[in-house]
């Protein structure tokens, strides 16, 4: 079987920081990580290999530096890793990330083995879209299961798996055939930490780089900004209260605190005192 | 079981595990470093001030692309009481020259770009590794490491320890002693993120100029310690630090003098508005040259922090790191072109060559001033700042006080809070310590 | 490589030139639909709140506001039609067939597709559910269309483009998103995000069914079965009027009682900060930020949570925020409306009792779950 986990490296969004005068991103000193959505797909991935035999191949597009995840992830099991970066594909919208990305991912299935699962992460914590995955499966007639909690069975033999949904009022079972595009939940797995011999040969591993023509795209007015149906017009900061929270005195004890508090929460806004009532009495 | 064998293994990608490894890479020993953090300098703190000459000796053109944040050419000694300073700035545009002296830096910028250079030379470097224990042979000699990784140790000819103030390796080995809470120093860093314009503005500073803070007196409320501002590109780190056991002694925590410092009136103006992102603690080893412990023995070598090699006075650690890093590996590169055994016997070369450098010439030096600091830590700390700043308030406030008296006032002041005598001995005991 | 990046002006006529130029085979495309999300028989709330805001739209444009119904034959469809009408409809198309009965990415994406395909709307809108992203991501790469996904705010613009704005990096900033050249603009939005609208009962709108052919036997996916939550009765933390939520700062997993005690007594729901899910102490299901439910209470009260940006963008749509927390520079006091710097753990069950006193009038003592 051979998997392929699409991985994004991302920056660190707990560490962003804003400029408080241009709102643009300051990255300097912004630690960038793997996507950590995308670790529950390629756990899950490993797991399979290692169950039913067979190989993964982790795929990115991003700047060079994007290497250093891709790396990241050898370390924690997986067999190959294809880098796709190029200038072209600067500023991509979803639609052209997911066209890029589906041309590598058909040259990898000609280069290393028919692909049978590819597996995206549920969405990223920069882009928060969601919609590579779904763009991916469409672009090459994949059959698309996302939110997955769990997999049940990778039957190779006729070429199916069974698996399990989460939808808004529970969840599905689902089989279906492969090949399929697969994201997985987060919390559905426990993400390995690599053995010795994986670090070892990660750190040496040659890590595959191909440009846009090398992925075998020919039109790369369908990548990047160009290809990008979506224009970012605006970007700024979540306008700031004015003012700060009205601080209530400490009274003597927890008990005046909080008759000054319920005091307080009454005066700000007084039409609460009927809704607690109604809630409180049930209704 | 790991088949393959390496020349040496580093422990530690800070500032001495990336010289020594760099230094043996380049000259074609086959080298395995381990880092813990997730990334070279992902938990490594530093104020930091980077000295250029000692990494020049390693990487000649580093300036060209190493994340270096500003070029110093501004140092501002500060002598503080609870809301005065009394300072001397030193400024010299000689500094802007083009091979600048000193450079402020983000650890976690540099010693993953530091690290790597030395992957470019062929380090095989794994981070999220921790090296857990030494592996001995029956006579003692130390023949490779465990990690946390499943999959059994690995070998090598000799280990470089370059773990830090912090690591348990060589401690838990018995190679070193663990500092004792005297000989190390607790800072706290914080790091103020301002736009680069407001920073310029405030420090009086253009392009890529920086300046540094040094400020002792009360902020350390009579503990041995220094706190210190210095300018990044689009931050201000701010940090301070004390005795390890000052802090037990006095019941009181950095966060909590850091939360003092920040809010002093000299530095508050200074990070006003600004944003915090980063808040760091970390030991420094400040009990100078006889604290040193034994740097070699049967195939290992002890650098930098571990071997608490730190200048506390000069407040230089990186470069004694760095240094002694690369000596490290040029003296085991000698011992290995010669194919001689990594012995105890053979190792002392890395001690002797050690010794003819500045590292352990200028902590010679110093040999005295640690316990100095500590012995005489309230007068330094707590009594002259206040002095100093009376004598300037009377020197400056004008009263209607006639001078002669205001003057009289001063010099009684002195004495009577430290006797004539006490004045006499601490500027004697000051300067042998400096000598 | 993200669509949250500032793109700079696009050098020649790309794609996403930042000058609208609509090409002649889109000028055609006229009028704002919602997707009317069903499963099992239940229209999710978010398709009201986006026919709220589609209305808005629809006036502003002077055009109709449409809902796409799709399911299994029955009167659930009818029945989604109706509600779409109240909430602000003027029309539902409807597409009725057996494969339909339950979401599959597949029929569901041909089905939507081909509506759009024969109907041309110019702006197209779905809730940011499991399924409204699952669909919305296969249509618009079919429609080679732009999608702005995860909204909290839509607004036309003067030249009548879809201004879709969202959350970025985390919530640290928002940005607006345009899909100038292309039709139709495609947009998810976050639920809860944009405002319940009034229901006007018995308003009514024209139903315009839609054939989509769709057999069984041509679907690859098939549903072997539905396990619905266990938990039947399902947090309504999105939707509460009152929340009581904790943080880290409540020091224990035995403390987060003291906020369900609170809750019990006002009548509210619970929640909390992430950490304590990663922690066990409290089910997922009950995280309130980004990574978990966003709400929109008239009061909320927040117990030893610091106020982080990822949890801020959850509540700040609250009509009132009171904080507890020590620390009086903890950011939450930079958003909050009422705060209290004092010790959690000591003053919950203070508060709780003081509320209980001054409610006792009204209540059915409930005991805490
Ligand atoms: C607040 C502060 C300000 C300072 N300011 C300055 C300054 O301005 N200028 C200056 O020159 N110096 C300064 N120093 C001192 C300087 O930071 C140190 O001297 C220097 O970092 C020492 O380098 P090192 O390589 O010995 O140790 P470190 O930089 O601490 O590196 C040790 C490395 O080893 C890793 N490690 C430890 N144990 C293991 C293990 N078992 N397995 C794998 N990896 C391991 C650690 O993760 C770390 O990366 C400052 C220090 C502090 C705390
Ligand atoms: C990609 C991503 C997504 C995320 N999504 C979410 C999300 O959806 N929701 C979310 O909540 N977080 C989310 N987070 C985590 C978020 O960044 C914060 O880490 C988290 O919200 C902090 O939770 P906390 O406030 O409970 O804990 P802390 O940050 O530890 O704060 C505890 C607070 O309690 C106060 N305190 C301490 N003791 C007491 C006491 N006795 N009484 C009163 N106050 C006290 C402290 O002053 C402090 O302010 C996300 C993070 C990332 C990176
Ligand atoms: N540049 C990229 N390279 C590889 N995979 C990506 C990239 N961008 C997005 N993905 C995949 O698509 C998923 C969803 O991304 P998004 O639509 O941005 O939320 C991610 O979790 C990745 O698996």
């Amino acid at each position: 079987m051979h998997f392929v986990v699409c991985i994004k490296q991302v920056p660190d969004s707990a560490q962003i920081r804003v400029h408080p005068v241009t709102n643009t991103i300051m990255r300097q000193g912004v630690p960038t990580i793997i996507n950590p959505y995308d670790l529950f797909s390629l756990e899950e991935a490993l797991r399979w290999r290692d169950k039913v035999g067979g190989e993964v191949t982790v795929l990115t597009m991003g700047p060079p530096m994007a290497s250093d995840s891709l790396r990241k992830a050898l370390t924690i099991g997986a067999d190959r890793a294809v880098l796709l970066t190029d200038r072209f594909f600067a500023g991509s919208d979803t639609l052209a990330t997911s066209f890029a990305l589906s041309a590598a991912l058909k040259k990898i299935g000609e280069t290393f083995g028919k692909i049978d699962i590819v597996f995206c992460g549920k969405q990223t914590i920069d882009g928060d879209t969601a919609q590579v995955g779904p763009g991916v499966a469409k672009r090459l007639s994949l059959e698309q299961i996302t939110y997955v909690s769990a997999i049940n069975e990778v039957n190779g033999e006729d070429g199916t798996v069974t698996l399990e949904r989460r939808s808004e009022g529970g969840v599905q079972v689902l089989k279906t055939n492969l090949p399929a595009m697969i994201t997985m939940l987060e919390g559905s797995n426990t993400v390995r930490r690599g053995r010795i011999d994986d670090a070892l040969r990660a750190a040496r591993a040659e890590i595959v780089s191909w440009n846009a023509k090398e992925a075998g795209i020919e039109d790369v007015t369908m990548c990047g900004l160009r290809g990008s149906p979506t224009v970012v017009k605006k970007v700024f900061a979540p306008s700031p209260r004015a003012e700060k929270a009205a601080l209530v005195e400490v009274g003597a004890t927890p008990a005046a605190s909080a008759e000054a508090l319920i005091e307080a929460v009454l005066a700000k806004s007084p039409k609460i005192e009927d809704d607690l009532i109604k809630l409180a009495s049930g209704f | 079981m790991i088949q393959e064998k390496f020349d040496a293994i580093v422990i530690g990608a800070g500032m001495a595990g990336n010289a020594a490894a760099y230094t043996m890479a380049s000259r074609g020993l086959k080298v395995l470093q381990l880092e813990r953090g997730e990334y070279p300098g992902s938990k490594n703190v530093q104020g930091g001030i980077l000295y250029a000459d000692m990494v020049e000796k390693i990487i000649p053109e580093f300036r060209n692309e190493a994340p270096l944040e500003r070029r110093l050419i501004e140092q501002r000694f500060w002598f503080m009481s609870d809301n005065a300073h009394t300072g001397m700035h030193y400024r010299n545009d000689d500094f802007n020259e083009e091979k600048g002296n000193r450079y402020t830096i983000i650890r976690s910028q540099f010693d993953r770009w530091f690290a790597k250079q030395g992957q470019a030379k062929g380090v095989l470097l794994l981070c999220e590794t921790t090296a857990v224990e030494l592996i001995q042979d029956p006579y003692g000699k130390v023949i490779g490491v465990r990690t946390d990784r499943s999959g059994g140790p690995i070998h090598a000819d000799v280990v470089v320890l370059a773990e830090g103030v912090n690591g348990l390796l060589g401690t838990r080995s018995e190679l070193r002693p663990r500092p004792q809470p005297s000989q190390v120093a607790l800072a706290v860093k914080e790091m103020h993120f301002l736009p680069a314009e407001v920073i310029e503005q405030r420090f009086n500073i253009k392009g890529d100029e920086g300046v540094v803070i040094e400020a002792a007196g009360t902020i350390s409320k009579g503990m041995a310690g220094m706190g210190f501002v210095y300018t990044n590109k689009e931050s201000v780190s701010v940090g301070l630090g004390c005795l390890v056991s000052d802090f037990a002694e006095n019941q009181t925590s950095p966060a909590h003098l850091l939360e003092l410092f920040k809010k002093h009136p000299s530095v508050a103006p200074l990070i006003a508005g600004s944003e915090v992102k980063e808040y760091a603690a970390h030991l420094i080893p400040e009990g100078g040259y006889k604290a040193i412990p034994k740097l070699f023995g049967n195939g290992y070598v002890i650098c930098g922090d571990a071997a608490q090699l730190n200048n506390a006075v000069h407040r230089e650690g990186s470069n004694l790191a760095m240094t002694s890093g690369r000596i490290a590996g040029e003296a085991i590169f000698q011992i290995k072109s010669r194919r001689d055994p990594f012995t105890a016997d053979n190792l002392a070369l890395y001690k002797q060559m050690l010794d003819e450098s500045f590292v352990i010439k200028d902590l010679k030096k110093y040999k005295d001033m640690p316990d100095l600091l500590h012995t005489q830590a309230s007068n330094l700390f707590l009594t002259y700042p206040q002095l100093v700043t009376k004598a300037m308030e009377n020197f400056v406030r004008v009263d209607g006080t006639p001078k002669i008296e205001k003057e009289k006032h001063t010099f009684s002041s002195f004495r009577k809070a430290r006797g004539a005598l006490g004045l006499l001995g601490d500027a004697v005991r000051f300067a042998r310590a400096w000598r | 490589m993200s669509d949250a990046k500032p793109a700079a002006p696009a050098a020649g006529a790309g794609r996403a030139s930042m000058k609208k130029e609509l090409p002649e085979r889109f000028r055609n495309h006229k009028h704002v639909w919602v997707f009317i999300e069903m499963e099992r028989g239940v229209v999710h709330p978010v398709s009201f709140e986006l026919l709220g805001q589609g209305r808005k739209l629809a006036d502003k444009l002077g055009v109709e506001l449409a809902g796409v119904v799709m399911g299994a034959p029955g009167p659930d469809i009818l029945h989604a039609c109706q509600e779409s009408f109240a909430y602000g409809a003027d029309l539902c198309y409807t597409i009725e067939n057996p494969v339909l009965a339950d979401y599959r990415n597949e029929p569901y994406s041909k089905a939507l597709t081909a509506v759009v395909e024969a109907h041309k709307p110019e702006i197209l809108l779905l809730g940011a559910t499991t399924l409204g992203r699952d669909l919305a991501g296969s249509v618009a790469t079919t429609l080679l269309t732009g999608l702005t996904a995860d909204c909290t705010e839509l607004n036309v613009d003067d030249d009548k483009s879809l201004a879709a704005t969202r959350p970025t990096f985390g919530g640290s900033l928002l940005c607006t998103i345009y899909t100038l050249n292309f039709r139709p603009q495609m947009a998810t939005a976050r639920p809860r995000a944009m405002p319940m609208p009034e229901r006007k009962e018995g308003r009514e709108g024209r139903i315009v069914p839609f054939a989509v052919d769709l057999h069984e036997q041509d679907i690859i996916t098939k549903i072997l079965s539905f396990i619905p939550d266990r938990d039947s009765n399902k947090t309504n933390l999105a939707f509460a009027d009152v929340v009581v939520a904790g943080g880290m700062g409540l020091q224990g997993p035995e403390n987060f009682q003291l906020v369900k005690n609170l809750a019990a007594v006002l009548g509210a729901e619970y929640g909390c900060s992430r950490p304590l899910v990663q922690k066990g102490w409290v089910p997922s299901d009950r995280q309130i930020g980004q990574t978990g439910k966003t709400i929109r209470p008239k009061l909320y009260i927040a117990a030893g949570i610091s106020g982080a940006i990822q949890h801020r963008v959850g509540v700040e749509g609250a009509d009132l925020i009171v904080a507890i927390n020590t620390d009086k520079n903890a950011p939450i006091y930079d958003f909050a409306h009422l705060g209290i710097v004092t010790d959690a753990v000591r003053f919950l069950p203070a508060l709780t009792e003081a509320f209980r006193k001054r409610l006792s009038p009204h209540t059915r003592d409930r005991m805490a779950g």
